[in-house]
């Protein structure tokens, strides 16, 4: 019994920290996997048109964009090991009662990143060794490996909200474990989709706001223009599919998760016609200070205004995630998400009239922060389903409490990883600003001499 | 718990090839960061370290999956013997994990930067995190194989699990393995790029290695015999056949050397390191937790077992093919000398 009590007194102590630890890592890596995501499709879309059009301006920013590929997939590569480690050394209960069942699309996550490691590293190399045509095919590996790797992570993801493909026996053991049902549970989809177009714009707006704040500095020449024109496109594009996107999954979170939206909403009573609440403060199971949208819930989730959404009076108490950092999570993301929608529509009015970017410095300024905003946005949205399933970590059936390692000194890892993710993330920046500045620049997977001339290249390739 | 004896060992079998692939390209890639510490100075070590740098350049990344590989397949198939390994083990696991981020960042960071004090900086930080994963990954090996990681949830003891003869023995192998592996491998790259001098002063430091390494691993038996005694019984019992096939592997890959047969000496001093594995993994056959849980009871059930082989298979398919399009492009890619103008290229020399 003293060992039970000691390793309890572990847990409860290594709780906070550990998730704090995880939601880190997370966080940190999540930026970096929306470009291994999206990037690769934006890198090879601009070298063709560049080959196309005969464009060397575009061809160079190709080039540049495929180093800085190379140095942020780096970065990625190395966040994503320590994440695989973190997942057993902090959460063992998850992994011993569950991996069986969700476990294994990490198993095809990691083939897929294999193979995205290994045609990210002949995209570079190929670089003037082969001829356009086979370079932009050798592409469509990494193209399509970075997107079924997000696929194969969110449905992991998906099923800790949403748990199937098994069945639990009387003692609450995972029996008839089937892998392949639970990779396709109600959330896989749109969860996947949602991650996906965040992707796009994330990618889309960072990229583009490196470019803004270069012309913003006087620099307007072609290449800066392209640097903006095509990620911002992108980006723009994305935006308005990702409040469709949206739709979709709050109607899968009120289906399935109804406490994660009471929280999202901040809403404690169950309420016919419930308006949309904006911001506030929850206190004593009241919504305070908040801007409300009447019926706007409603029409939301059921579209119908009478339509009944649940509150969290629904839940026992203990069963309740921290409503205020969901809520505020929560309308960050879709405030944010707004405001780029609008920046995209502003930049898409002005292309569509007059066939350029619009020359105003207050929309290089408000691109400028776009970048800064949609990495925000994605935080905030990331924060909104994953503290929205608190207490749990498989909905519904195992808290995260019961989880995490009781192992002694665990707590001690985060302040590791803070001080670690800090260093990493002075020299990421660094490299992407020495090679925004210096597009000859190595990328981590180049190999060091420069390339021969196309022709020399080919010949020894064949 | 499975109803079928043959399904579980063959999921294990699978991703028991994945950790030698790990050990022997991983390894190398280790050890080529261990030899680029002792290099010497910035000046007497340029041309070694430029010799390493190109030999681990595009492919460092895909060598490493290998480690992901064998997690994600122990935590899917066998969920609970992993959850004890990490749980129990999460000190060392933690630092190898911290020391790949390092190595990982510093290495792909070190030729953006041109400043020479952030290149030591760089360079400091890879060579220090190669000496020091592999000596916590192989203590982690040293733990689980003398039988201090029972089965559930940091049942363990977090601490003696790790540091103890048998972990002190397993680092201090790892570390030396990855050294010997990498300059047996380095040896064939210098002379391919006509860096004689280079390749000879490899070949020495492969001897040595290859001696110091034959020593500790015989001497170390003692070691196990004291701390281990079950793991000893299964070396020089069940396992003594394949212990035997690696002594003579490594005897024969140092007389490779001596008469420069470096291709050769690659594959005996591969199949030296692979057998060493071979022969932990049947020494503590049945056992995945010695001494008490085996692979039968460890593993889940078919239908995962199922899906996960045929993830395998079809997976394999796809990544073999690709990997050996990498390797063959880059090895043809670069016949030339680091840091000089390449010469005419004169297709492709694959060892």
């Amino acid at each position: 019994v003293d060992a039970v009590e000691l390793a309890l007194a572990g847990a409860a102590v290594n709780l906070f920290p550990a998730r704090l630890q995880m939601a880190l890592s997370l966080g940190w890596h999540i930026v970096f996997s929306c470009f291994g995501i999206a990037f690769p499709a934006i890198v090879v879309f601009a070298e063709w048109r560049g080959h196309r059009r005969g464009n060397p301006a575009l061809t160079e920013l190709a080039h540049t964009w495929a180093k800085a590929m190379g140095v942020l997939f780096a970065a990625g590569a190395v966040s994503g090991t320590l994440l695989s480690f973190e997942m057993g050394i902090l959460w063992p209960g998850l992994m011993d009662r569950f991996g069986e069942v969700f476990g294994f699309p990490f198993v095809l996550e990691g083939f897929a990143f294999f193979i995205e490691a290994i045609f990210v590293g002949v995209y570079l190399f190929g670089w003037d060794r082969m001829s356009p045509r086979a370079h932009m095919l050798s592409s469509a590996p990494m193209i399509v490996s970075g997107i079924a790797g997000a696929f194969f992570v969110v449905s992991a993801n998906a099923w800790m909200n949403n748990p199937t493909g098994f069945r639990l026996d009387a003692a609450g053991k995972v029996v008839d474990a089937r892998p392949w049902a639970a990779m396709f549970g109600p959330s896989t989809w749109p969860q996947f989709v949602h991650m996906w177009m965040a992707a796009f714009m994330v990618t889309g707006f960072l990229t583009a706001s490196v470019y803004a704040v270069g012309m913003l500095r006087g620099r307007r020449d072609r290449y800066h223009r392209f640097g903006l024109l095509i990620p911002l496109t992108v980006a723009a594009i994305a935006a308005p599919v990702q409040i469709g996107v949206g739709d979709w999954i709050a109607n899968t979170v009120a289906e399935n998760q109804p406490a994660k939206l009471a929280a999202m909403e901040a809403r404690y009573e169950t309420t016919a016609g419930a308006p949309l609440s904006l911001g506030g403060i929850y206190r004593d199971d009241q919504l305070h200070y908040a801007l409300e949208v009447p019926y706007g819930l409603s029409l939301l989730i059921h579209h119908d205004p009478n339509g009944v959404v649940p509150g969290l009076e629904e839940v026992p108490p203990d069963e309740r995630p921290p409503v205020n950092v969901v809520h505020l999570a929560y309308d960050s993301m879709v405030g944010l998400g707004s405001a780029l929608l609008a920046l995209g529509a502003w930049f898409g009015l002005v292309w569509w009239r007059r066939r350029r970017i619009p020359t105003t410095a207050w929309f290089l300024r408000a691109v400028a922060v776009s970048g800064v905003a949609a990495a925000a946005a994605l935080q905030a949205g990331w924060i909104t389903t994953e503290v929205g399933r608190q207490p749990w970590i498989v909905y519904g059936l195992m808290r995260t409490a019961d989880a995490v390692s009781p192992a002694p000194g665990l707590y001690l890892g985060v302040f590791a990883v803070v001080a670690i993710y800090a260093v990493l993330t002075v020299f990421t920046v660094i490299v992407l600003r020495r090679l925004a500045s210096r597009h000859d620049t190595p990328a981590p997977q180049d190999v060091e001499e420069s390339p021969p001339d196309r022709h020399a290249g080919e010949a020894a390739l064949r | 718990m499975n109803p079928d004896p043959v399904l579980p060992e063959v999921v294990l079998g699978v991703m028991f090839v994945g950790l030698i692939a790990y050990a022997l390209f991983g390894g190398a890639d280790f050890g080529a960061g261990i030899w680029d510490l002792l290099a010497g100075g910035t000046r007497r070590g340029r041309r070694q370290r430029e010799l390493i740098e190109h030999s681990l350049g595009p492919v460092w990344e895909a060598n490493h999956v290998w480690l992901i590989f064998v997690l994600v397949v122990l935590w899917t198939a066998f969920s609970g013997a992993f959850a004890a390994v990490v749980t129990t083990l999460y000190i060392p696991l933690t630092l190898a994990a911290f020391g790949m981020i390092a190595r990982g960042a510093a290495f792909a960071f070190r030729k953006s930067v041109t400043t020479l004090a952030m290149r030591r900086f760089f360079g400091a930080a890879f060579a220090l995190s190669s000496l020091v994963t592999p000596f916590f990954l192989g203590a982690v090996v040293g733990g689980v194989a003398s039988g201090r990681v029972p089965p559930g949830i940091a049942a363990g003891n977090v601490v003696t699990s790790w540091l103890n003869p048998t972990s002190l023995l397993g680092g201090v192998m790892a570390v030396l393995v990855c050294g010997y592996l990498a300059a047996v491998f380095l040896c064939g790259d210098a002379r391919r790029e006509g860096e004689h001098d280079l390749a000879d002063q490899f070949r020495a430091r492969a001897l040595a290695a290859a001696t110091v390494t034959g020593v500790v691993g015989l001497g170390g038996l003692a070691v196990l015999r004291a701390d281990a005694p079950a793991l000893f019984d299964g070396l020089t019992g069940r396992a003594l056949p394949v212990i035997v096939v690696s002594v003579l592997a490594g005897v024969a890959a140092i007389a490779l050397l001596v008469v420069r047969r470096y291709v050769l000496a690659r594959l005996a001093s591969a199949l030296a390191v692979a057998t060493v594995l071979v022969g932990w993994a049947a020494a503590q056959y049945p056992y995945v937790l010695p001494p008490a849980l085996t692979i039968d009871q460890a593993a889940r059930g078919t239908p995962t077992l199922v899906a996960m082989l045929v993830a395998l298979v079809v997976g394999g398919v796809v990544l073999v093919p690709a990997l050996i399009y990498l390797y063959v492009l880059f090895q043809r890619a670069h016949p030339e000398h680091p840091g000089s103008t390449p010469p005419p290229r004169t297709g492709a020399v694959v060892p």
